[in-house]
């Protein structure tokens, strides 16, 4: 890859949640820049604050300080529809619990952003195969979602994320509700599609299988960054864990 | 279609963007149409309420219709039954009495009337808490379909198609039975001759009523529920989850 430009920045985000009397600092000044076509995990134990960071790289929620860009734009600046286009087009999104709309079949699942990003219904039926296709699942199309396994509905969830051909697919804890090996099988399959397609990966995670796919490790705790790791540091600190393949 | 690393919108392009996240008005029927088959039995009590409402509405209207078409046939021993059956009419024609005041006192009574409009009343708080259960219930679902791009009017369309359909076929439903369950009534009481005088033109016009009162009940029913589902921000989506 030549250049990569940054494509998500992250500057100084704070995110506080008051509840009552009660005021949660979820994340406590994070600074992060993310290269195009990388492929990063952000680690950290559960309540350190990875799905808030998730939500404001994502568009989903606004920081109490600081910015967000998303190739140099601040995300903070667009009105609903330049936000509902950046959804749709710019970033895909996958869920810790799949979040297939449940009264759609798969391939009606995989092109309903294709539907909402203007396409017509031959284009995106025969796009929505191909990348079910991708995902090894193109003769389950007519499935719904309670038909599938949750492996399945995520590879699912995986094909509806690159829809629009995004730049940038975010994943929540894209593993958190699968076994051992299902895991597995998905994190290969978001690499793979991370270096066959150039797509940025951005994954929350505690699942340190992740760890043997990303390029770079950034490690949360208690809303703050406590250390960013390059791959080639990773494979000493965590060698016991899992060594890299490939 | 947008490459990766295409550019993003910046301010002052929003009228290209507001045209590039759409949904059109077929594919929204689809959707609409498809979520009501799938959670048949769910809109079904969305509906019932509805349906008993409207019926009732309609069989109080028929009742009127089969009067007053009795009183129109002309015949003197069918004026004697509506009396005998406790309507408020002289038992001659008589001059004081015009015919059009006649017809007049057969139309429901102020106390029918009231019946009729709180059970209507009822029946829209009834709609309005279906709805609410409805849109909790898909809150995950709501919040996704804004990750993907839906904007707030996608989701209140879609809630509103929903809602129109199943109130018209609720209506249309429950008119059809109070047209039924009336002129058997009617029957019951009068004889064939209820069925045989009474107009086809005002069975029609109460079936329209009806369907007219019904729907648009139902539709005012989910106008509240579905703003909060439009309105919902979409991390609320993974929040639900929990
Ligand atoms: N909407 C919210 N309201 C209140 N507190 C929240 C909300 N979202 C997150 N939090 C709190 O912020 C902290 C970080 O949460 P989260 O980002 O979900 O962590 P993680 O994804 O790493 O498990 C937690 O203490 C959580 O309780
Ligand atoms: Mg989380």
């Amino acid at each position: 890859m030549v250049e990569a430009h940054n494509i998500v920045r992250v500057a100084g985000v704070a995110r506080t949640f008051t509840m009552g009397t009660q005021v949660v600092q979820a994340l406590r000044g994070v600074d992060l820049t993310i290269k195009a076509g990388e492929y990063l995990s952000i680690m950290g134990p559960s309540g350190s604050g990875k799905s808030t960071l998730f939500n404001m790289i994502g568009g989903l929620d606004k920081p109490s300080t600081g910015k967000v860009f998303i190739d140099e734009v601040d995300i903070a600046q667009l009105d609903a529809y330049e936000l509902a286009w950046l959804r749709n087009r710019k970033i895909g999104y996958i869920f810790q619990t799949f979040n297939l709309i449940q009264v759609m079949t798969a391939l009606e699942n995989v092109t309903l952003p294709m539907t909402f990003a203007g396409a017509s219904q031959d284009e995106a039926t025969e796009k929505g195969l191909e990348l079910l296709g991708l995902v090894g699942l193109r003769e389950r199309h007519a499935h719904r979602p309670q038909e599938l396994s949750g492996g399945q509905q995520q590879r699912v969830a995986i094909a509806r994320s690159l829809a629009n051909t995004p730049a940038i697919v975010l994943a929540d804890e894209p593993t958190g509700n699968l076994d051992l090996t299902t895991g597995e099988e998905i994190i290969t399959l978001l690499k793979r599609l991370s270096s066959d397609r150039g797509v940025t990966v951005i994954s929350a995670t505690h699942d340190y299988k992740m760890l043997n796919v990303s390029d770079r490790v950034v490690w949360i705790r208690d809303g703050r960054i406590d250390k960013i790791e390059e791959r080639a540091q990773l494979n000493i600190t965590v060698g016991g864990i899992g060594t890299r393949e490939g | 279609m947008s490459q990766a690393g295409g550019t993003t919108p910046k301010a002052g392009r929003s009228d290209r963007i507001a045209r590039q996240v759409v949904l059109p008005f077929r594919k929204s029927l689809e959707i609409s149409l498809k979520s009501i088959q799938v959670r048949f039995f769910r809109s079904m009590i969305t509906v019932a309420s509805l349906v008993l409402a409207v019926a009732f509405l309609s069989f109080t209207l028929t009742g009127s219709d089969v009067a007053v078409g009795l009183l129109q046939s002309g015949e003197p021993q069918q004026r004697l039954a509506l009396v005998d059956a406790g309507y408020d009419l002289p038992s001659l024609p008589s001059a004081a009495v015009s015919p059009a005041d006649e017809a007049a006192r057969l139309t429901t009574s102020p106390k029918e009337r009231w019946i009729v409009i709180l059970s209507l009343l009822v029946c829209t708080v009834g709609i309005v808490n279906a709805q609410l259960m409805a849109v909790t219930e898909r809150f995950r679902e709501i919040g996704t379909m804004k990750c993907l791009g839906a904007l707030d009017r996608f989701i209140l369309r879609l809630f509103l198609l929903e809602a129109g359909m199943q109130g018209l076929a609720g209506s249309l439903l429950g008119a059809v039975c109070g047209v039924l369950i009336g002129l058997l009534v009617g029957l019951v009481r009068f004889g064939w001759a209820a069925v045989t005088n009474v107009s086809l033109v005002a069975i029609g016009a109460t079936l329209g009523l009806s369907v007219a009162v019904g729907a648009g009940l139902s539709l005012l029913g989910v106008v509240y529920p579905a703003a909060v589902a439009a309105r919902m921000r979409p991390v609320e989506a993974m929040r639900a989850q929990e």
